[in-house]
């Protein structure tokens, strides 16, 4: 091996921002050179991927639009993994989170007043939340493993979205589309400026990341979730329940994306449709690795990985790629990351393996 | 139930199932070799993915199955790199491989969509296949299940009666001593995950030369996931795994059966079955934490480095 890797002993805070970085920087090298052997100028493409998009307002309230449920998914998901509770049903609890809060918004379509957005939003979260609490409850009363148990969940939650679409949610007017009625006027998200579709939804996401950043900070309820994450048995050992916190976690990250999902609905989209989420739970795993499980973070990675969306439909419209650039740059990036983090703990050294080699070589001679 | 419907549910049975005991199989010796790969979705829709295409655009299926092994070995490899080089956290790469894997695969067959493929054709085996009830199951099935028995007996052996079967096990449950008896860890670990890699690559082949000869973006359906709770149903015993394999088969079928007893449910809430199914093994077999531990590769997901 070319490389040989240190203990530093400690771990390297510089590092630990910095890895991050590297990893975005070695992403889009990476897909540089893909482009470039797709027969595509590389710098061109970057352009139509990453920075044509945001050329005026709309394109920067698209920006924020996309943002919000990456980063409302991101942030639950970032609670449960500083418990070391691996969540990856962030995708499923959205689902659920959409399909609850349209079945609300069919229900009660003919409502004028305001407070049909709140049952509406209500009963998203609520969802949400319970999806995440069906794995809680597997993982703490029948110890089963919730990567899987949230995984399948997923699929789980897709399929009964898809059988509402199919079934008791469509529109009876609606010419036999899977899709619900559109929902009434009150019990949609108000938009924020006239221009482009950004909406109140963005209210929900900002008092999330202050609540999220509170707890994780500043609370004691966070403290001991982060000590749960460190070591299991400490935090039994001074008494912190172990149930309890898997059972709050998992329901704060539930509700959070629940949260998304609705925004989604009752946001943007309008009405229930197949095509709720282009996998946003599953880029917010990306998301929380890259901004570090911390709020702050996980804002700015959230932002990216929008840019990456809206860059991934821009390449298709204007370049005819195929939109899953989004996709593939986000294993990327979560791959290069993990990879950079070994610097973290250790450091690289390579010209010490090569004298040793020669000495070797020396030695054998 | 009359016995032809009988038999072309245990036909289907073992069909469906096939995929999931070639991943499982794959990754039950990566799991014993202590290495716990979440990249088994990923893995598999590579080599869907670049075994559709090979063999579409050469016309050899059999290039095709040799490359889709290739492909998720090479997926593989990214794991081995990053999971044991780098020694990352086994779970964080593991899913970071599948969500790779997702992407990549939804971008190189982004063209690919749809096209039809003439695939892998059952062979009866004269007489064999006329036996009753179990003659279609086991005698009249395309050639990748034939060699999916054949690898069952392979990794059985392997694991059972081999030398290599008990050096992986040394590794797995303790990669300290068996470092000290030296045997190279990091090796052994990264041949199995290696191994894994081409059993996930040849089970997404399977599905897109033989199962359902086409490219469709995500079609593994969790079939990956599904296979990694298998092993944990099997408590890392191979011949388990091989009947938890056929049981979810019939769970991913029973729409066969709800239509062939004039049963009609949604689609959609039948699509879900596998997946409850999965949700309730893990229940009934985890919660009896002592004795799921008893049963997994005592280092499991623990990373290790030489010297440490």
């Amino acid at each position: 091996m070319l490389l040989s890797l240190e203990p530093r002993g400690q771990q390297s805070r510089a590092m630990l921002w910095l890895s991050p970085l590297l990893a975005a920087v070695l992403t889009l090298c990476s897909g540089a050179l893909l482009f470039a052997l797709l027969g595509h100028d590389p710098l061109d493409t970057l352009h139509t991927l990453l920075i044509a998009p945001l050329a005026d307002w709309y394109g920067v309230s698209e920006l924020l639009v996309k943002a919000l449920p990456i980063l409302l998914c991101a942030l639950g998901l970032a609670v449960a993994y500083q418990a070391r509770i691996w969540n990856i049903g962030a995708e499923g609890q959205l689902l659920l989170g959409a399909l609850a809060g349209s079945a609300m918004a069919i229900q009660i379509i003919d409502w004028d007043s305001r407070w049909a957005l709140v049952w509406v939003v209500l009963a998203g979260v609520a969802a949400g939340a319970a999806w995440g609490g069906l794995t809680a409850w597997l993982r703490t009363q029948f110890n089963a493993n919730e990567i899987l148990t949230s995984i399948m969940l997923n699929y789980i939650a897709l399929n009964l979205l898809l059988f509402f679409v199919h079934g008791p949610l469509k529109d009876p007017a609606g010419f036999n589309f899977p899709e619900s009625a559109m929902f009434g006027d009150a019990s949609r998200l108000p938009l924020v400026s006239e221009d482009g579709r950004l909406h109140a939804g963005l209210y929900f996401a900002l008092l999330a990341l202050v609540a999220v950043w509170v707890l994780l900070h500043k609370s004691f309820l966070g403290f001991q979730i982060k000590v749960l994450g460190l070591d299991r048995r400490a935090a039994g050992f001074v008494g912190f329940r172990e149930k309890r916190l898997v059972w709050f976690a998992l329901l704060v990250s539930g509700g959070l994306a629940g949260l998304a999902g609705v925004g989604e609905v009752a946001g943007p989209i309008g009405q229930l449709v197949p095509q709720v989420s282009p996998g946003y739970g599953y880029a917010a795993i990306t998301v929380a690795f890259l901004g570090r499980l911390n709020p702050l973070g996980i804002l700015f990675a959230s932002l990216l990985m929008a840019l990456l969306y809206l860059g991934g439909e821009n390449a298709q419209m204007t370049m005819n790629l195929p939109q899953a650039i989004t996709q593939l740059f986000q294993g990327m990036m979560l791959f290069f990351l993990l990879a950079c983090d070994v610097l973290i703990l250790y450091r690289p050294r390579l010209k010490l393996k090569w004298a040793q080699r020669t000495t070797n070589a020396e030695a054998m001679a | 139930m009359d016995l032809d419907l009988l038999s072309n549910i245990f036909y289907a049975m073992v069909r469906t199932g096939t995929p999931l005991l070639l991943v499982a199989l794959g990754e039950l010796i990566c799991e014993k070799s202590g290495v716990l790969n979440l990249g088994q979705e990923g893995m598999m829709l590579f080599g869907a993915v670049i075994g559709f295409i090979v063999a579409l655009s050469t016309g050899n299926l059999w290039l095709g199955v040799l490359l889709a092994m290739s492909a998720g070995m090479l997926l593989s490899m990214l794991f081995a790199a990053v999971a044991l080089g780098f020694n990352a956290n086994q779970v964080a790469t593991g899913l970071a491989l599948t969500i790779f894997g997702v992407g990549l695969s939804t971008f190189v067959g982004a063209a690919w969509v749809g096209k039809p493929l003439a695939g892998f054709e059952p062979i009866a085996i004269p007489l064999l296949s006329e036996i009753p009830l179990i003659g279609r199951m086991l005698f009249a099935q395309d050639i990748l299940v034939y060699l999916s028995f054949a690898l069952f007996g392979l990794v059985a052996w392997v694991l059972l009666k081999s030398r290599i079967g008990l050096i992986i096990q040394a590794v797995g449950e303790n990669p300290d001593a068996a470092s000290a008896m030296g045997l190279p860890v990091l090796r052994v670990r990264t041949l199995a995950v290696l191994f894994g890699g081409a059993m996930a690559g040849l089970a997404g082949g399977y599905l897109s030369l033989a199962y359902t000869p086409m490219w469709a973006e995500n079609m593994t359906a969790g079939r990956g996931w599904i296979a990694l709770a298998l092993v944990v149903f099997a408590s890392w015993r191979v011949f388990r795994v091989l009947l938890g394999a056929y049981l979810f088969g019939l769970a991913s079928i029973i729409h066969l059966v709800a239509q062939g007893i004039g049963l009609s449910i949604p689609s959609n809430l039948l699509a879900m079955l596998p997946y409850v199914a999965t949700i309730l093994v893990l229940v009934l077999l985890s919660r009896d934490a002592i004795k799921t531990r008893l049963f997994a590769p005592v280092s499991l997901g623990k990373p290790w480095q030489p010297g440490h």
